[in-house]
């Protein structure tokens, strides 16, 4: 038990105090001026501050250079990782177009068959030479819906062409003169357009009311037409293309009525086109 | 001759590698931040001091692990000498180690390091947070402790194999 304590007290005191090679300071003498540093530290010792000043302009200084080999491993790291990212991202785009271009081909391939069967029935329209004129006046009065525009007979406007405000219907032409045409719009209390509400398919008449906005009317399946289906033309009556954008329904469904806000505000008509839709004679 | 010269020269080189690690390590703190692991951190100073100080004294003075501590500190932002003195314990416990064995093997190394690097970490806990104020999170603290640990089987056979192997030295035993 004795031996055991002393050889405890022996190898403590060798590793306190034992010198190797090339040692200036045992580990007691240096723990000393460690407790030393610590506690000159706390009180704020100047020459304390001085020696930790000091070592601070060298570590800053040398801490970049040493940082190089680390920041080179961390750059490295950042641009591998990026490079797997974008080698991902690659696989999921390359899918993504695999997949869009044969939709694509897809729609090719639906658009000409519709075309063909539209040849076929007779309903494939183009159309005519676009004319874009001014809208000279809009104040019209309180019961008729109509605009002023400044082209007419020798710009080539006809009875019966359709006005749009970009890919919109406005209105269509009622009154034809030299040098200006009278557009009635939508929503006036005569117009009447065959239209589709979609996308239940329903057919039916938009009719204007001499307000802002238009109403459906004739049709059984009221209780079918949900808010905010969109109004197309549906092109029956010949006049118009199928499928040009109108409006949106906007009304409560307890009510009967069925409102129809116009996409295109008639008070802020500027500028509108005016061609008509003719049949492609070379099909 | 000159092959000679130049094979001292390297040789020379290679046995100042442990403490430009030290100091490498001490200045840029190693700790693979940007890996963004959030539960991982190891104190490879403590590794490298307590392998050399066990294995091969000579190769790491006790004067500059004192001054590596230092700089630990000024770049850690803790008071100065509290590194110092733990990198100290660590050689004490390290140097009383080899006083008392034997027959050296890795097992008992890493449980001595273990215990070690638990009191100083104990140590280092109690002096920041009782004396000096800081606050320190205990369940960082723990993990990296388990590390370091872990880590030492590994850094040890590293540097086993550079000291006989690369440095040519047998007495990393």
């Amino acid at each position: 038990m004795e031996t055991s304590r002393d050889d405890f007290v022996i190898a403590i005191r060798s590793a306190f105090l034992k010198k190797g090679t090339q040692q200036r300071f045992s580990l007691l003498s240096l723990i000393f001026f460690s407790i030393i540093f610590l506690i000159l530290g706390s009180i704020n010792f100047k020459a304390i501050n001085y020696v930790k000043m000091t070592i601070k302009e060298i570590v800053y200084r040398s801490s970049f250079i040493v940082s190089v080999p680390e920041n080179f491993l961390k750059d490295s790291y950042l641009v591998i990782q990026n490079h797997k990212n974008i080698y991902e991202e690659n696989k999921k785009d390359k899918s993504e177009l695999e997949n869009l271009r044969s939709k694509d081909l897809l729609n090719e391939f639906i658009i000409s068959e519709n075309q063909r069967l539209k040849s076929i029935i007779d309903d494939y329209l183009i159309k005519s030479d676009t004319i874009v004129s001014k809208v000279l006046s809009d104040k019209g009065s309180p019961f008729f819906k109509s605009i002023i525009v400044n082209k007419g007979s020798k710009h080539g406007v006809k009875l019966g062409m359709v006005a749009m405000d970009e890919e919109y219907l406005v209105g269509k032409i009622v009154e034809v003169n030299y040098l200006s045409a009278r557009v009635l719009l939508l929503s006036d209390l005569n117009s009447k357009i065959p239209v589709t509400v979609e996308p239940n398919g329903l057919l039916s008449i938009l009719s204007g009311t001499g307000e802002n906005y238009g109403v459906i009317q004739y049709s059984k399946q009221y209780e079918d037409i949900q808010s905010q289906s969109i109004i197309y033309t549906s092109g029956t009556s010949g006049l118009f293309k199928a499928g040009i954008p109108i409006g949106r329904i906007n009304s409560n469904l307890l009510s009967k009525e069925r409102k129809v806000e116009f996409f295109s505000d008639f008070s802020q008509l500027k500028f509108v086109k005016i061609f008509s839709f003719v049949k492609n004679e070379a099909e | 001759m000159t092959e000679l010269g130049n094979k001292n020269l390297i040789r020379k080189i290679l046995s100042k590698i442990p403490l430009i690690l030290l100091f490498a390590s001490v200045l840029n703190n190693y700790d693979f931040n940007y890996l963004g692991l959030k539960y991982f951190s190891f104190n490879f100073s403590y590794i490298l001091i307590f392998y050399y100080s066990l294995k091969k004294s000579e190769s790491l003075g006790y004067t500059y692990i004192f001054v590596a501590g230092l700089f630990n500190d000024v770049v850690v932002g803790t008071p100065i000498g509290l590194s110092s003195l733990m990198y100290l314990i660590l050689c004490v416990a390290a140097s009383y180690l080899r006083n008392i064995t034997l027959r050296p093997s890795l097992i008992k190394d890493c449980i001595f390091f273990l215990i070690t690097i638990l009191i100083i970490n104990s140590l280092l806990f109690v002096a920041l947070n009782f004396i000096f104020n800081y606050e320190l999170n205990y369940f960082d603290q723990i993990i990296n402790i388990t590390y370091t640990f872990l880590l030492y089987f590994l850094f040890s056979n590293l540097f086993d194999f550079f000291e006989n192997y690369l440095a040519g030295s047998n007495n990393a035993r």
